[in-house]
C-alpha cells in the first residue's frame, strides 16, 4: 500500500501538524518508503492468532477509589504557556 | 590524589564507605570533568548546585552511618526522565521551559538511596533515533574515535548522552530507557554496559512516554557489576504504574561472577544476516567460544519470526507515539504557536515544536491507526508481536536459559553520514534489539572488543522474564574474559 501527497496532508491534519507543500511531498516518499518496509508483515500467516494485548500476563491492580493528590492548581498550571488565575488560557471556540 | 572519575561505580561506592575520600570531592570531581568535556555534548543541563547540596547531605550520612546503597555516587539522569524543578524536555523544542512539579519514581528511587544528580543528558527527541542526531540540543559526540582518525562519531540512540557520558567518565553512571534498542545500543557503540530490564520491571512514572507498551527504564554503566548495582535501585512496584510488576527485586550483584557451568546458551540462527560485517559475525564466535569455555552448554536455536520484528516495530511504535505526543498542543505546557484559531494554534505549535522525526513517525502512527486501516496494519502487527513471544517462549520452554546474540549490525557510524539515507536504513541499527522489546524481555548489552578501526563493538545477552540475574552472570563471564574498554581522551 503506498499513500499519494493529498493523504499525507489529510494525516497530517488529523495528527494537528501544519506541513507546507514542500514537506508533504517528501513525507510522501519517506512514508511510502517505511509503509513499503512494514508491508513485509503480509507475509505473515497469522490465521487464528491473538493480537497481543500485554507483554507480561498480570492481572491488572486496583487501587481504593479514593482521591490521593490535588487541590494543588497552582502545580497543574505552572508549567502553562499562558494561564490566569489557575485556569488554562486558550483563542476563543464558542461565539 | 589519583582521578577519581577512574572509579567504577562500584569502586566509588566501597571508597566512600571507608572515607577515603569524601561525597563532595567526589562530586566536583564530576562537575570538573562535565566542564572539560562540554564540546562531547552529553550534558543538556547541569546541576553543580544541586549536585553538591545532595553531595554534602551524602556525607552528612556517611558520617552517621546512615548511609544508603547509592550513598554520594554521582549520576546522570536522561533528560526524559521527569526531575522536580530541573530541565525535562525529552530534548524537545515542544516541551520548551518545563519543569515538571514532581519526580519520577525511578530517579525518587535513585535519590532514596543517596544518589546524587550531576545533570540531565542528551537524547534522541522523544526517544526516537538511534544516533542522538533528532535532539533539538544537537548531536552528541561519541568519545571514541576511528584510530587515528578525528572524525566525529555518533554515540548511538536514543540514550546517545547516557552512553557518552558513561564512557567519557562524566558520571559514574546513567539512567537511560529502551523502546526498541535506546540502551543496548549506544551501549554498544561506546564500550559501556547497558541493560534493558523486563517490560514492568521498573515503573515508568515520569517518563516522558513514547510507546507505552515498549519503553523500559535501566542504567547504562561503566561494567556489568556498577549496571547491577543501579538496576537494583532503580526496579521497583508502583502503584502509579500499573504494569510495573510486584515481583521482589533481587540482588542482581550476587549474580557477577557466578559459575556459567551448565546453563544452556541458545545461538539464534537468524541472526546471522547478509551483509553484516564479518568482524561482527567472528565477534558473536568470540562471545560463544568464551561462554562454552566457562562450561556454558552452546545450542543452536530458532526464532523463526525474527525478520518480522523491526517491521512490526515500526507499526506499534508509531502508533503508541501518535496517541502519547497528542498531548503537546500548546495548552498545558511547553511550546505555544499562536494561530487564527484553536485549531491554527495547535498546528502551528505542533509543526515548530516537533522534528523531522517526531513528525515522520507521527505520521505513520495516524495513518495505521485511522479509519480503514487499522486492522491491516496495527492489528496484524499485534499478532505478529504474539508470534514473536511465542518464538521465545518455545525456546525458553526447551531449557535454554539465555540466548547470545550481537548487539549492532555495526560500530558506530559518523555523525552526518546517514543523513541522506531513507528512514529505513537508520532503522536497521536496532534488528537486533528490537525483538526483545516487543516480546519484553531483559536484554543486555555488554563490550566484547573492538573493530578492525578501534571502535567498541557489542554483544547481546536476552534472558527469560524477571530473570535479569542470569544475564548478569552471563555478562560478567564476557567482561571477565575480554575486559573493560575505554575511549583514548581526547577532549
Amino acid at each position: 500500500m503506498s499513500v499519494d501527497t493529498a493523504t499525507v496532508r489529510r494525516v497530517a491534519r488529523l495528527a494537528r501538524i501544519k506541513v507546507t507543500d514542500d514537506e508533504a511531498e517528501r513525507m510522501t516518499n519517506e512514508l511510502n518508503s517505511i509503509l513499503g518496509f512494514v508491508g513485509q508483515l503480509n507475509e505473515v500467516d497469522v490465521a487464528g492468532v491473538e493480537p497481543m494485548t500485554s507483554v507480561v500476563s498480570v492481572k491488572m491492580r486496583r487501587r481504593q477509589d479514593v482521591v490521593t493528590e490535588g487541590e494543588d492548581a497552582e502545580a497543574v498550571t505552572s508549567n502553562a504557556p499562558v494561564s490566569e488565575d489557575h485556569f488554562f488560557l486558550v483563542p476563543k471556540v464558542v461565539e | 590524589m589519583t582521578d577519581l572519575t577512574a572509579l567504577t561505580l562500584a569502586e566509588a561506592r566501597d571508597a566512600l564507605k571507608a572515607k577515603t575520600f569524601s561525597a563532595v570531592e567526589l562530586t566536583d570531581a564530576y562537575l570538573a570533568a562535565m566542564e572539560k568535556a562540554r564540546v562531547l555534548n552529553a550534558y543538556v543541563t547541569e546541576t553543580p548546585d544541586k549536585a553538591r547540596d545532595m553531595a554534602r547531605a551524602s556525607d552528612a550520612r556517611i558520617a552517621a552511618g546512615k548511609a544508603g546503597p547509592l550513598e554520594g555516587l554521582p549520576l546522570g539522569i536522561k533528560d526524559l526522565y521527569a526531575t522536580k524543578g530541573v530541565h525535562t524536555q525529552a530534548c524537545s523544542h515542544i516541551l520548551d521551559g518545563f519543569e515538571p512539579t514532581y519526580e519520577s519514581t525511578v530517579s525518587a528511587n535513585l535519590w532514596a538511596d543517596g544518589a546524587v544528580m550531576l545533570g540531565k543528558l542528551n537524547m534522541d527527541e522523544f526517544a526516537m533515533g538511534s544516533s542522538n542526531e533528532t535532539s533539538h540540543y544537537g548531536s552528541v559526540v561519541n568519545p571514541w574515535r576511528r584510530n587515528g582518525s578525528d572524525v566525529n562519531l555518533v554515540p548511538g540512540g536514543s540514550s546517545g548522552g547516557s552512553a557518552a557520558a558513561v564512557a567519557a567518565h562524566l558520571c559514574l553512571g546513567a539512567t537511560a530507557t529502551d523502546t526498541g534498542g535506546s540502551i543496548r545500543q549506544p551501549a554498544a557503540f561506546t564500550g559501556t554496559a547497558g541493560i534493558k530490564p523486563t517490560y514492568g520491571r521498573c515503573s515508568r512514572w515520569g517518563l516522558v512516554a513514547f510507546a507505552s507498551s515498549l519503553d523500559q527504564a535501566g542504567p547504562i554503566a561503566r561494567d556489568v557489576r556498577d549496571a547491577a548495582i543501579l538496576l537494583k535501585s532503580m526496579a521497583s512496584v508502583d502503584p502509579k504504574d500499573t504494569t510495573s510488576v510486584d515481583i521482589p527485586v533481587p540482588d542482581y550483584e550476587a549474580a557477577i561472577g557466578k559459575s556459567v557451568k551448565g546453563l544452556r546458551i541458545g545461538i539464534p540462527r537468524e541472526y546471522r544476516l547478509d551483509g553484516v560485517p564479518a568482524e561482527i559475525d567472528a565477534l558473536w564466535q568470540k562471545g560463544i567460544d568464551i561462554l562454552r569455555e566457562a562450561g556454558a552448554e552452546i545450542v543452536d536455536i530458532s526464532l523463526p519470526h525474527t525478520k518480522y520484528a523491526l517491521p512490526a516495530y515500526y507499526i506499534v511504535a508509531p502508533a503508541e507515539a501518535s496517541s502519547n505526543l497528542a498531548r503537546y498542543d500548546g495548552v498545558r505546557y511547553g511550546l505555544r504557536v499562536p494561530g487564527s484559531d484553536i485549531l491554527d494554534m495547535y498546528e502551528n505549535t505542533r509543526a515548530a515544536g516537533f522534528g523531522a522525526e517526531v513528525k515522520r513517525r507521527i505520521l505513520i502512527g495516524t495513518y495505521v491507526l485511522s479509519a480503514g486501516y487499522y486492522d491491516a496494519y496495527y492489528l496484524r502487527a499485534q499478532k505478529v508481536r504474539t508470534l514473536i513471544k511465542r518464538d521465545f517462549e518455545t525456546v525458553y520452554a526447551q531449557g535454554v536459559d539465555a540466548i547470545l546474540t550481537p548487539a549492532t549490525p555495526s560500530a558506530a557510524f559518523g555523525i552526518g553520514e546517514k543523513a541522506d539515507a531513507d528512514p529505513v536504513e537508520m532503522y536497521l541499527n536496532d534488528v537486533f534489539t528490537v525483538t526483545v522489546n516487543m516480546a519484553g524481555l531483559p536484554g543486555l548489552a555488554v563490550p566484547a572488543g573492538l573493530s578492525a578501526e578501534g571502535l567498541p563493538l557489542g554483544l547481546q545477552l536476552i534472558g527469560r522474564p524477571f530473570d535479569e540475574e542470569t544475564l548478569f552472570t552471563l555478562g560478567s563471564a564476557i567482561e571477565k574474559a575480554v575486559g573493560t574498554f575505554s575511549p583514548k581522551k581526547w577532549w
